[in-house]
């Protein structure tokens, strides 16, 4: 292998988290029907709709192929370069203390800013599915800034905002409070990188449900607070959970934004997917590949808990559509008087 | 519980739901608000319960203001079209709710709830989950959530709009019973006029945003207010003519009208209910339509019969009883003669615009054959 073959294979491995990543949430098309792909939609086709059985082939399999060639293979490949030197260097590669320091550090990460968008995200779309306000359509596109803007971008405003030199970077220095280039800085890119999952996904659930179920229990008496968490939050439980495992892998997976933030302190600074990089860079392959594994499982793990929790909302919707429609029903005998 | 609304408002945006209306409810009466889609009539509903807020205007309760009372404190009952229930909970978690967040002891509780099962007859059923009931399982359910804390007034909305034909039948009379029963003041909201009649002591008929019409239900049938009214309750059939020097051209039909003395002609709408109608084989003495039999339904209480105007080609509508029917054994193309019982002619103040009717101008045309 070159070193510029190397260099030229590196952003793609270093981002292989990232290839959850793309299934995951950058685009919520891709990510809706990847997951109908594997998980199959009840829904029986009608004729009208129905292809010849050469253009269903073709379809399938130049589908299967895209999959196979940029999803499977380099997952593949992430788990046979991190075995390649036996199980004991693996072993020793992801418990390097520096290693260690970086799964910390992710895993702060995360705990922090997950919790910290699910309490927006659940305020958010509260206000906006059940409320309407001046500016609301402005909220709602604010609210996809993130997806919108490069990462790296996202880095940097924060950079730009606490950095040396930023806009409070002397009043910061004055009173000793590191920002960037420290774990703050990190939770903070990370936080704003992921701010959109739990509400993207909590805002269309809600909208979908209406909010008669509140206004019932208003009705009956129960106050706001009571209101959300005795009808609110048992209804939204499952598309909840299922943002929130989307933040989580992309919290943990973030590469761009936390790498212009970091300052890449090892055992510090370093979450694992700057870990990685830095591993790969020092030609230390067989311990980067480890570490990535390590990213790679999340993200299998992610996929998996994403298909059972979307099957579960999916059923949640129909359940809600299907109020109204006694002709739907089992037949259960009805009125005895 | 009196409830009084004085001069309630409400607009979104550009529409007006309600304009200036004012309606004064009898304590213990079940209402019925009735009216086309967009009448104002869920709005109006709304309001009272305290879901959706006037521009202006109040709403009383016996005698006292609630027009910015909080939801939770005015102690309504309220039922939704779609029934709103709690899909995560069982019935029994979902009729005990009003009765929980009020912080009732336990045993209380469930005294209530087994009261209320009983009462809406479906004991048994209260560990199952509103998706495992039928429609009209589920509105019983939600009536019993909405009485459970014992509320001094039951609003329903649609409350039947959702089930189908038998169920809905058997749920208004059941409705009618139950209100018997607890004499609670009741408003519902229904766009069928049949389901008005048949459920409520009195009906509040609206249309654009106004009360067209408030009375018993046999006087609103009897006595329609104006053309609207009389064109809303039940099928009807509409001639356009004339008045002119007390009398009414319609086509061939012409009929006194003494209240038009007057030489200048003016178009008028004569509204003529099917069973109001007679018809015969043969024309005699009075004045009438001659038309042909379209088709002949005999499977109801009364035969409806579909004929067509020979003069004018227009559909006129006759329900005969079984009785008059065998003798006059009508089969499809025959040609009858046309007599109607009784007219109600509605003059347009404005010409062309039928909706525009001053309520003064219905009058009653008493014919005898």
């Amino acid at each position: 292998m070159s070193d510029s073959s190397t260099f030229m294979e590196l952003p793609r491995i270093t981002t292989l988290p990232g290839t959850s990543r793309e299934v995951t949430g950058e685009n919520p098309t891709a990510a809706s029907t990847a997951a109908d792909a594997i998980v199959p939609a009840p829904a029986a086709r009608s004729r009208a709709t129905t292809e010849p059985a050469v253009v269903r082939w073709l379809l399938i399999c130049l589908a299967l192929a895209f999959l196979v060639l940029f999803l499977l293979v380099p997952v593949a490949i992430v788990f046979i370069e991190a075995f390649k030197k036996g199980w004991q260097v693996y072993k020793e590669s992801i418990t390097d203390p520096d290693a260690l320091a970086a799964i910390k550090l992710t895993l702060l990460t995360a705990s922090i800013a997950v919790p910290l968008n699910l309490v927006f995200g659940i305020a958010a779309a509260w206000a906006i599915a059940k409320f309407n306000f001046l500016g609301k359509s402005v909220l709602i596109t604010l609210i996809d800034l993130p997806f919108a803007v490069s990462p790296v971008i996202s880095g940097l405003i924060f950079v730009l905002l606490f950095g040396a030199r930023g806009l409070f970077g002397h009043w910061l220095d004055a009173h000793d409070i590191k920002i960037i280039f420290a774990v703050p800085g990190i939770v903070l890119a990370t936080t704003f990188v992921t701010f959109p999952f739990v509400a993207r996904e909590l805002i269309s659930f809600m909208q979908a449900q209406g909010s008669e179920e509140e206004e019932a229990a208003l009705v009956l008496g129960a106050s706001g607070w009571q209101t959300f968490w005795r009808v609110t939050l048992p209804n939204i439980k499952w598309p909840l959970l299922y943002g929130v495992i989307l933040c989580n892998a992309r919290a943990m997976g973030e590469f761009g934004a936390v790498s212009v933030v970091s300052g890449h302190v090892r055992g510090e600074t370093n979450t694992i997917p700057l870990h990685v990089e830095i591993l790969y860079n020092d030609y230390n392959f067989e311990a980067a590949f480890a570490v990535a594994s390590l990213l790679a499982c999340l993200a299998i793990i992610t996929l998996l808990a994403k298909a059972i929790v979307e099957r579960k909302t999916h059923r949640l919707l129909l359940e809600g559509q299907t109020v109204g429609e006694p002709g739907t029903l089992a037949p259960v005998p009805v009125a005895r008087h | 519980m009196r409830i009084e609304v004085n001069n309630i408002t409400k607009q979104y945006g550009a529409f007006r739901a309600l304009d200036n209306v004012s309606l004064e409810i009898p304590s213990g009466e079940l209402t019925a608000l009735l009216g086309p889609s967009g009448s104002g009539k869920t709005t109006l509903l709304r309001i009272i319960a305290g879901l959706e807020s006037a521009d202006k205007g109040s709403v009383l309760y016996q005698d006292s203001d609630v027009t910015h009372r909080a939801i939770r404190e005015r102690n309504v009952g309220f039922v939704f079209q779609h029934y709103a229930l709690f899909n995560h909970m069982n019935i029994y978690e979902n009729i005990a709710f009003g009765l929980r967040v009020r912080r009732w002891k336990d045993a209380e509780v469930k005294k209530r709830v087994v009261e209320l099962l009983k009462l809406i007859q479906l004991e048994g059923l209260e560990r199952r989950f509103p998706s495992q009931l039928s429609g009209g399982q589920r509105q019983r359910v939600a009536l019993a959530r909405a009485l459970a804390p014992q509320p001094q007034v039951l609003l329903l909305d649609e409350p039947f709009g959702a089930l189908d034909a038998k169920v809905r039948q058997d749920l208004r009379k059941w409705l009618r019973h139950l209100h018997d029963e607890i004499g609670m003041t009741s408003i519902f909201v229904t766009h069928d006029q049949e389901e008005a009649f048949e459920v409520a002591d009195r009906v509040v008929v609206m249309n654009k945003g106004h009360i067209e019409q408030v009375g018993r239900p046999d006087d609103v049938f009897a006595q329609p207010a104006n053309a609207f009214v009389m064109d809303f309750l039940g099928s009807v059939n509409v001639f356009h003519g004339r008045v002119q020097n007390g009398r009414v051209q319609l086509g061939s039909l012409e009929v006194p009208y003494p209240a038009y003395p007057h030489d200048d002609p003016r178009p008028a709408t004569a509204y003529i209910r099917p069973h109001e109608v007679d018809v015969d084989r043969q024309p005699h003495g009075a004045s009438s339509l001659q038309a042909r039999v379209e088709r002949i339904n005999r499977t109801g209480s009364l035969v409806k019969v579909a004929l067509l105007d020979n003069e004018r080609n227009l559909p006129v509508d006759v329900e005969l009883d079984h009785e008059r029917d065998k003798e006059l054994a009508l089969t499809v193309n025959d040609t009858v003669y046309v007599y109607p019982k009784q007219i109600r002619v509605f003059i347009p103040e404005n010409n062309g615009s039928p909706a525009v009717l001053d309520e003064q101008q219905g009058q009653t045309v008493q014919l005898t054959r």
